[in-house]
């Protein structure tokens, strides 16, 4: 294999930073997938079996098959109308930067695959939630949005074919809850950012009532390679069963910190001492957030661990966004636990009682064991409001999410705990 | 029916709901706070958390939300099972950590269904130790109090008040553990149904500002059931009164009538009751006199003079029938003008006739098209209103059933059909609330609106008598012929004999319902007992043959023009007046006597629907009010069982009156339903410095009902129910108690006896007496009728905070040269009037429009050519 296939998703940035234009794009191959789809015949339901038989699972963080997901879109001529396609670009995670990399440097890739998906759900029209703050990326992808259209990628009738697609950018208001698949088409709809229960599903009633699929921009980037080079060729990408490969990043007192493609299945340790370059001089390693700030905590006991859906169930953390957040011995973890619980707590819709009531509480008493007004009991208050965010408890996972570091936190640094509790204060300060 | 599990222990509930209803009506207590039965569930305050079962051999069991899961045929759950007893209790921990627990000075205290869902689930000692957050509390106008810091941020009242009620004015700000439940600014609350944030809401955010300003707890205040007098759709209400003042009105629910929910108008405007202008006293030329000399006098005027009366639609239909037996049938006059007589007796002979019946409120909810003539729906019959906003979304719900969408999962439901509304087309003079959620709206003259009605008529069957084209008919038509509960609704309201009859057209050529509307609490009550008009009344005196007259519970001046009443009163030796608030009669009246309101008497309306129904005294006052038909009593009368017998002699059509609530000698396990909670305290202890014997409680010969704390404990029949309660349900949510299903009717019935059913052999062929087109004049304008829920009706404008939101006398006109704000002179028959002017641009050309029951000018013939000169 060339190096250019092992790194399909970045192989076409610029180390300059600049864009990808759809020149460039088409330069380097671009666009070929939808030709492929759209003139040479392929049905939707052939690009969904696909995605299905080269095991894309979502790259947002809960890893849901792709095709799954496509799967429950009813098509036909008798389907409700339009159909939506949503890319999920509201990259809110705390330590997660890996969605920007790929809407600012190579757009149109992140387009062809919305064209394809689309095709495979028969879409109508498509929106690119994006975060608001990601103001670079929304210039250059109403740029490319023009471009394709002018290329006659997207609008009426693609390519001549029978199939069309309107393109639209949303910049969001901004919340973390945006980027929950449901409280995104709220806010789209112009309503609180509120998760909806389910059923209904999305693929089922979504967007204004419509039948829609939220998908992940990385998820929907992948999607031209697959068909370009097959579903087999995806899965040899990955290491391990999980397919394809991933945007691996690292923050942190590492001595480089970034982002890395790489296969799915790139063990903890590899991405950390090879790609990070290891701890910066002077500093310990103590854990990490393997993927965003809602996994659990990982200690250098389990570094060995494949980066990959199923491998990171089984040591008790998740990969989530493939971005791991890096804790040294010279900061404390108290302070991050409550620095990431503080952003939970904000961030909480105000939805549902154990989330909006047990975050604020959490965030207080972590607040105040760093100000060194911690009393005994806080931990079993600590432990019992992250109970409350079980699975079932909590309307959405945003709780659940704050839960997974609060208690892996509780259980890989409790010494620090007590000791800020005994101490009257925080021994890093 | 479903077969479920709970505890162990089997119960059917019904399969098409969620497994919070089926325990909650299997009388289970499992606590809640962001369900409410009328809106649904959406799983947001996690309160009613269960476990479940996978199947028999499963002892782990997951936690689900009961309101979130359906009670589908073999489900198993454990509400015993102690990991969710403990997570329910941390629910409310949760929500006590900002929470001010300021329970004694709030004034949901004693009533907080917050406070009974913390006693339920156990938990008692809070260990939260920061500060607690704080809002700004808005001024939302003078009937809602706003207090946040209390809120527990259940979203019942966004809900209610947006998805509900149609409201806009009120929503969820700001986020996490700060959500501010109010409005962008401080004002009043726009929505017509505001007052039922004070019952939806579970705490003490949102609660009666009229209660306030005269506090009393629940336990402390003696209820008895009402009927809401302040328009025709009879309401069914819990009146409550401390100390001689009725302190506030709670809704009583009935599955077939109001349902969870009162309009502001029937909720806040019992004030009147309280007003410093009642009549407390019998008054003899002005001067107060004992109820002995007031009684001798109406004798003495009886037996010497020739004495007529007049009845009112606002008074039960025993002080009518007392009126009417005092006087003798040829002497007694309707209380309503010829022209409200003469369209009531048309909607009644109609209704009569069929085959089309009335449908209760709650069956309007469920109609799937609906056509409005002439009625202005939100201030005329308030609460239709808000049952038409449930009728709107019947065909779309049918998009969450084709998606199997459970209709209780309310969130699930409206994301499926988001704004999507059914057809409703609404035809009136001027614009209307609901013209908002409206198909198409059609504003016209009075016979336009009738021949709007003939025309869909016509297209729906050709054998109706046919006129030529009109506008948005065939598409009427058409949405009525497709829909599955087609409704037609229409009313006196534009004094149009025409609208009533293609009304009539419309439902027999589609086989629709028909709902009328009556302006006042027993319009069709005193129009079934019948009458001479009261032009003859006029008349009589005018002609010599009457020289004294009774006025009873009845402002002439509503219903005449001044000149006229002016020269009745002036001709008449002996006027003799029953009402309860000073106003122009009394003050003309030889003999004032203080007539008890719903507060102080017992008695019975009919409502716009035909239900006969029975308000109970509240309290004995301690003054000489008392019912009218009591200060009008036959010799052999001696309580309210006797007045109903002679009425069910005398007049065979309301025979069945008698059936609207058990009678006195009722009694269940041997005893009285108590007005008053068994927690009544005080009743010695207010005096106990002087003296600690109580004194036995009042009598109440014409009730069930006994003016005390003791009686029977259990549940009493729906007519009879004094205040919603239940051991641990002390709030308003203790309805879901008293019925057999929640949400559904109550056990033994939902109260009152439909009087006005379609004869089923006696069918009515289709009127023909079409107007014609309507045209403006030159320099003349046509005066309809405006309606205001707050200010078009006489009792409730007497209370403070309806006052406070009255409308005032104006003449609204579309533009033209004039301006808003000016004054004018306006000339029409009945008098000419100095008006500040309106601009309406919804009034169609050649209209104006003048506030409906707003003296003076109520008494005006209407409509009415006019001209409209501006004052130079």
């Amino acid at each position: 294999m060339t190096p250019l296939i092992e790194k399909p998703l970045t192989k076409n940035m610029r180390p300059d930073g600049s864009v990808v234009d759809r020149k460039a794009y088409e330069q380097a191959g671009g666009y070929q997938a939808v030709r492929k789809v759209v003139q040479h015949g392929m049905t939707s339901n052939a690009v969904t079996d696909a995605v299905k038989d080269a095991n894309l699972r979502g790259r947002g963080g809960a890893g849901f098959p792709t095709a799954k997901k496509w799967s429950f879109v009813p098509l036909g001529k008798d389907a409700p109308s339009p159909t939506y396609l949503i890319c999920n670009a509201d990259e809110m995670e705390p330590g997660t930067f890996k969605d920007r990399l790929l809407l600012e440097r190579d757009p149109h890739q992140l387009i062809e695959g919305m064209i394809i998906s689309g095709f495979a759900i028969e879409a109508d029209v498509a929106y690119i939630f994006l975060r608001g703050e990601y103001v670079l990326a929304a210039e250059r992808l109403l740029r490319a949005i023009a471009e394709a259209y002018d290329a006659h990628y997207l609008g009426k009738n693609i390519l001549g074919s029978d199939y069309s697609l309107e393109l639209h950018l949303h910049l969001s208001g901004g919340r973390y809850m945006c980027g929950e698949e449901t409280g995104l088409l709220n806010a789209l709809e112009g309503k609180r950012a509120n998760p909806r229960s389910k059923p209904p599903f999305p693929p089922v009633v979504g967007l204004f009532g419509k039948p829609t699929v939220v998908n992940n921009v990385e998820t929907l980037c992948c999607v031209p390679h697959i068909i370009n080079h097959g579903a087999a060729w995806f899965r040899a990408l990955g290491r391990t069963q999980d397919a394809g490969t991933k945007l691996f990043g690292a923050s942190g007192k590492v001595k480089r910190p970034g982002l890395w493609e790489l296969p799915m299945g790139t063990t903890i340790r590899e991405i950390l001492e090879e790609h990070a370059g290891g701890m910066r001089d002077g500093v310990t390693f103590r854990g990490l957030l393997p993927g965003g700030a809602s996994t659990d905590f990982v200690t250098k006991e389990h570094l060995d661990t494949p980066m990959d859906y199923s491998a990171m169930a089984t040591i008790g953390s998740r990969m989530g966004t493939g971005t791991m957040i890096v804790l040294d011995d010279q900061t404390c973890p108290v302070g991050m636990t409550w620095n990431l619980m503080h952003f939970f707590a904000q961030e909480s819709c105000g939805w549902c009682t154990p989330c909006w009531s047990g975050l604020g509480w959490v965030e207080r008493i972590l607040k105040s064991m760093e100000e060194g007004q911690g009393k005994p009991g806080d931990l079993d208050k600590l432990t019992s409001q992250a109970n409350m965010w079980g699975p079932g408890a909590t309307f959405c996972a945003l709780a659940p999410g704050a839960a997974e570091p609060l208690h892996s936190a509780l259980k890989c640094f409790r010494d620090d705990f007590e000791r800020h509790i005994r101490e009257k204060r925080c021994p890093w300060r | 029916m479903a077969t479920v599990y709970v505890d162990g222990q089997s119960y059917q509930m019904n399969a098409d709901e969620n497994l919070l209803h089926g325990c909650l009506s299997a009388g289970l207590n499992l606590p809640y706070f962001c369900w409410h039965p009328a809106l649904g569930s959406v799983g947001a305050c996690r309160q009613c958390a269960v476990t479940q079962f996978k199947d028999e051999h499963d002892t782990h069991g997951k936690l689900v939300m009961a309101c979130m899961t359906p009670a589908a045929e073999g489900t198993r759950i454990a509400i015993q099972d102690p990991e969710t007893v403990a997570f329910r209790a941390a629910i409310i921990e949760g929500l006590m950590l900002n929470h001010p627990h300021d329970c004694p000075v709030c004034d949901e205290g004693g009533e907080c269904h917050l406070q009974d869902m913390t006693v339920m689930t156990g938990h008692d000692y809070r260990r939260y130790e920061f500060d607690k957050r704080t809002f700004h509390n808005q001024n939302l106008g003078p009937l809602v109090n706003h207090e946040m810091n209390r809120c527990i941020q259940c979203y019942r009242c966004v809900r209610y008040y947006r998805d509900y009620a149609g409201g806009r004015d009120l929503n969820a700000f700001a986020l996490r553990n700060t959500v501010f439940f109010g409005r962008q600014a401080d004002g009043v609350l726009e929505n017509e149904f505001s007052g039922n944030l004070v019952e939806v809401c579970p705490t003490g955010v949102f609660t009666d500002k009229t209660l306030k300003r005269h506090y009393t707890r629940k336990w402390d205040q003696q209820f008895a059931p009402s009927i809401c007098g302040q328009c025709g759709l009879g309401c069914n209400t819990d009146v409550g009164e401390h100390a001689g003042t009725v302190r506030r009105i709670l809704n009583r629910y009935n599955h077939d009538v109001n349902g969870y929910f009162l309009c502001d108008r029937g909720r806040f405007g019992y004030e009147f009751t309280n007003s410093p202008h009642r009549i407390r006293e019998p008054l003899l030329k002005g001067q107060m006199v004992s109820a002995d000399k007031a009684r001798r006098h109406l004798r003495d005027l009886l037996a010497s003079g020739t004495a007529i009366g007049i009845g009112s639609p606002r008074a039960s239909l025993e002080s009518n029938f007392a009126l009417r037996t005092l006087v003798g049938p040829n002497r007694f006059y309707s209380g309503m003008s010829d022209t409200d007589a003469k369209l009531v007796a048309l909607m009644i002979d109609v209704l009569r006739h069929g085959p089309m019946r009335t449908p209760t409120l709650h069956e309007v909810e469920a109609c799937d098209a609906v056509l409005v003539l002439g009625e202005d729906v939100t201030n005329v019959a308030p609460r239709l209103a808000l049952a038409l906003r449930q009728s709107v979304r019947q065909q779309p719900i049918e998009i969450a059933k084709t998606l199997k969408i459970p209709l209780w999962m309310d969130h699930g439901v409206r994301d499926a059909i988001q704004d999507k509304k059914g057809p409703l087309y609404i035809a009136t003079p001027y614009a209307t609330r609901l013209d908002e959620i409206a198909t198409a709206t059609f504003h016209a003259a009075p016979d336009d609106i009738a021949r709007l009605g003939f025309a869909v008529a016509h297209a729906l069957d050709p054998q109706a008598p046919s006129l030529g084209d009109v506008p948005l008919a065939s598409e009427i038509a058409r949405a009525l012929k497709h829909a599955k509960k087609p409704l037609v609704i229409a009313g006196p309201s534009c004094y149009s004999e025409a609208i009533i009859q293609a009304a009539a057209n419309v439902a027999m050529a589609v086989g629709a319902q028909l709902m009328v509307t009556a302006p006042e609490c027993n319009t069709m009550g005193t129009s079934l007992m019948g009458a001479n008009p009261l032009s003859a009344a006029f008349q009589a005196v005018k002609d010599g043959n009457a020289d004294t007259l009774i006025i009873l519970e009845n402002d002439l001046y509503r219903r005449a023009p001044r000149a006229d009443v002016d020269a009745l009163l002036n001709a008449t030796a002996h006027v003799i007046v029953l009402d309860h608030l000073v106003n122009s009669m009394s003050g003309k009246a030889e003999l004032v006597l203080p007539a008890g309101t719903f507060a102080e008497s017992d008695g019975t309306y009919i409502s716009s629907e035909g239900r006969a129904q029975r308000f109970f005294q509240v309290f004995v006052p301690s003054s000489d009010i008392q019912a009218s038909w009591r200060w009008l009593t036959q010799p052999s009368w001696h309580s309210l069982d006797d007045v109903l017998a002679a009425m069910a002699t005398a007049l065979p059509q309301l025979a069945r009156a008698r059936e609207a609530a058990p009678s006195a000698t009722f009694r269940m396990a041997g005893a009285k339903v108590p007005r008053s909670s068994h927690r009544a305290s005080g009743r010695t202890a207010v005096l106990a410095n002087i003296n600690v014997s109580e004194p036995k409680p009042p009598d109440d010969p014409d009730s069930p009902l006994s003016f005390s704390m003791e009686g029977a404990s259990n549940h009493p029949p729906g007519a009879l129910i004094p205040f919603m309660w239940s051991p641990g349900w002390n709030s308003i949510q203790a309805t879901n108690t008293y019925q057999k299903e929640i949400g559904g009717p109550l056990r033994g019935g939902d109260p009152g006896v439909r009087m006005v059913e379609p004869s089923p052999s006696n069918g009515q062929s289709y009127f023909s007496g079409i107007p014609s087109v309507f045209e403006p004049r030159e320099g003349e304008w046509l005066l309809v009728p405006m309606y205001y829920i707050f200010g078009s009706d006489e009792l409730s404008c007497s209370a403070p905070g309806i006052a406070e939101l009255a409308t005032t006398p104006h003449v609204a006109v579309n533009a033209g040269d004039l301006m808003d704000g000016e004054e004018v002179e306006v000339r029409c028959a009945d008098g000419m009037f100095r008006l500040p002017v309106r601009i309406r641009t919804d009034l169609p050309r050649g209209m104006a429009g003048l506030p409906a029951g707003v003296l003076p000018l109520a008494g005006c013939g209407l409509p009415a050519w006019s001209t409209i000169v501006r004052i130079t």
